[in-house]
């Protein structure tokens, strides 16, 4: 496991997790501690429970019918499964972007305005500024400045992940669930959204699933391999690709399986 | 060879029975049209009857209609929107809401008499509203709710749940999602199914009989708690219950087309709504 380095700044803690879907168990006893501002990558085989694992840390799994969980999530501290917390609070400081890009059928103005408003941003020209500053992070201000009322629907596969990007970080979260983002991408624009999660981790602690072992060996600074629902090994990147401890990691690095 | 005989066998039946519809339908429509069209004239659809309806106009008997529909839109409408809005999003898919779904939708098969009947029994007896708009209203609105509940679970549930959680994962509570980001894209849905229902029961004899519709009543009601005329109980008078029913032919057919006119222009409210809807939110 990754040391003591950043005891001090974990963005996420998460002790002796526990998941079920009505009597299955998808995650066992899983215990880990992801570093504030850098990139940690979750990889395994499809169905190991990766997106399980992302969608407990903002509790988007509290909308499937019949699941249970045990154990402990502490994001800044707060115990997030705490009775006290408040979804709405976790949800905007823990921003997520799905496999499939999910843009509203509203205009692309609308869309990264979409958060801010419903959070109480009512001035128009603070609107705007909020959607030019997260339109510009995500990369995209200079491709659609020109048709910010146009439907989003218009946008191609990628820019349309880049808006949810952008509208994602329009309501200022702390940390990024990034499932799979680039998985249903062309190889260029995959480039592109892979470039914007190097620029990204300077100011937000980001989490993403992902299938390509290049792109987690290259984007990420830790690496957490996940298999039949176990966290088999958690290291920095570089130790993890290079010296796995596990011969289950090692497998599936070398291509093995998976 | 025989393959293509009967190929066409079978396309030619299904086009008989597709013309013979139409034609059907036509002949209706031209009949009423053809006859109901002369006796249509500004006094037809403003003046009172007299004489027991077999002279003057229908004017109450349109307003009366109107009223009914108005009353059966305003109760209908957030109850069945309401209760689809909470058996599709927030109820838990059990045995009890499978129940309670399959009820709705057996409803939806009771014959109108029943809930003619009903209506008498609970809001016209029981809640001694007496024979009344109000009675009338909630029973027709009884009528049409399987309707408007089934078409506005099928116009929710054809939005995307990425949707939802789109906007759940930006930190918005479910009513949030749901009235900014399912509501707005399945309004057209709504309103064209509950359009078509209100536009079905408007032209309903067995709900009103017993519930409000007046035999002759030439004046305008006041409160909600009046009866009123309706055309097609009005219709049904003049056809079955006149001693000369000969005789006041070409106001049934007058009557008819009016009804008809307001039926196929909620309908055709209905057709405009949804098309507008569909261009304004497609994905
Ligand atoms: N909504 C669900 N209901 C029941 N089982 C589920 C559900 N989602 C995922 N699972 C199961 O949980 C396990 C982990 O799935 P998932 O987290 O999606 O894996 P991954 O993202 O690594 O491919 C799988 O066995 C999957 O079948
Ligand atoms: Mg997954």
């Amino acid at each position: 496991m990754v040391g003591q380095e950043f005891s001090n700044n974990r963005a996420i803690e998460v002790n002796s997790l526990n998941f079920y879907y009505g009597d299955s168990q998808a995650l066992f006893d899983i215990n880990i501690a992801i570093p504030r501002k850098m990139v940690t990558a979750l990889i395994g085989p499809s169905g190991c429970g990766k997106s399980t694992f992302l969608r407990t840390l903002n509790r988007m799994n509290d909308i499937i019918d019949d699941v249970r969980l045990d154990g402990r999530i502490m994001v800044d501290g707060d115990d997030i499964y705490d009775s006290k917390m408040n979804i709405v609070t976790l949800r905007k400081k823990v921003g997520m972007v799905f496999q499939k890009s999910n843009p509203f059928p509203k205009s692309i103005f609308d869309n990264v305005a979409y958060g801010p408003r419903i959070h109480g941003t009512k001035s128009n020209s603070q609107l705007a500024e909020i959607v030019e500053k997260s339109l510009e992070r995500s990369g995209l201000w200079e491709e659609v400045k020109d048709r910010l009322d146009d439907s989003a629907l218009g946008l191609s596969g990628g820019q349309q992940q880049r808006l949810c990007i952008a509208r994602a970080l329009a309501v200022q979260p702390e940390i990024l669930l990034m499932d799979e983002p680039a998985s249903a991408l062309d190889p260029r624009s995959t480039t592109k959204v892979e470039d914007l999660i190097g620029e990204l981790k300077k100011d937000y602690t980001i989490i993403i699933v992902t299938h390509n072992m290049q792109q987690a060996a290259r984007d990420s600074d830790h690496t957490a391999f996940f298999y039949e629902g176990r966290l088999v090994e958690y290291d920095e990147t570089s130790n993890l690709f290079t010296n796995p401890k596990e011969k289950q990691t090692e497998d599936y690095i070398t291509g093995r399986f998976g | 060879m025989t393959h293509n005989l009967t190929e066409k066998l079978v396309i030619s039946g299904l086009r008989f029975a597709t013309y013979a519809i139409v034609i059907v339908i036509g002949y209706i429509l031209f009949d009423i049209i053809w006859h109901g069209l002369p006796v249509l004239d500004w006094r037809f659809l403003t003046e009172m009857p007299r004489r027991g309806g077999a002279e003057g106009g229908i004017f109450p008997a349109i307003v009366g209609t109107i009223y009914l529909i108005a009353g059966t839109i305003i109760i209908a409408l957030p109850f069945g929107v309401g209760s689809a809005i909470y058996l599709s999003e927030y109820a838990s898919r059990n045995r009890l809401t499978e129940t309670i779904r399959l009820a709705i939708i057996t409803l939806a098969g009771v014959p109108s008499i029943v809930f003619g009947l009903f209506g008498l029994g609970l809001f016209v007896l029981y809640f001694n509203f007496g024979p009344s708009i109000l009675a009338g209203s909630i029973t027709l609105a009884c009528m049409v709710l399987p309707t408007i509940i089934v078409t506005s679970e099928e116009a929710l549930r054809a939005v995307p749940k990425s949707f939802r959680e789109g906007s759940l994962a930006l930190g918005t509570t479910k009513w949030q999602a749901i009235r900014t980001n399912v509501l707005p894209y399945s309004f057209g849905g709504i309103i064209t199914g509950a359009i078509l229902g209100i536009g079905r029961a408007a032209g309903e004899t067995a709900p009103i009989l017993l519930t409000v519709a007046a035999f002759f009543l030439p004046r305008l009601p006041k409160s909600i708690f009046d009866q009123v005329m309706a055309l097609p109980y009005h219709l049904y008078i003049l056809a079955t219950q006149h001693p000369d029913t000969s005789k006041v032919l070409p106001l049934q057919y007058g009557t008819a087309l009016v009804l008809l006119i307001l039926v196929l222009g909620l309908s055709l409210g209905a057709i405009i709504t949804r098309s507008h809807f569909r261009r304004k939110y497609r994905w």
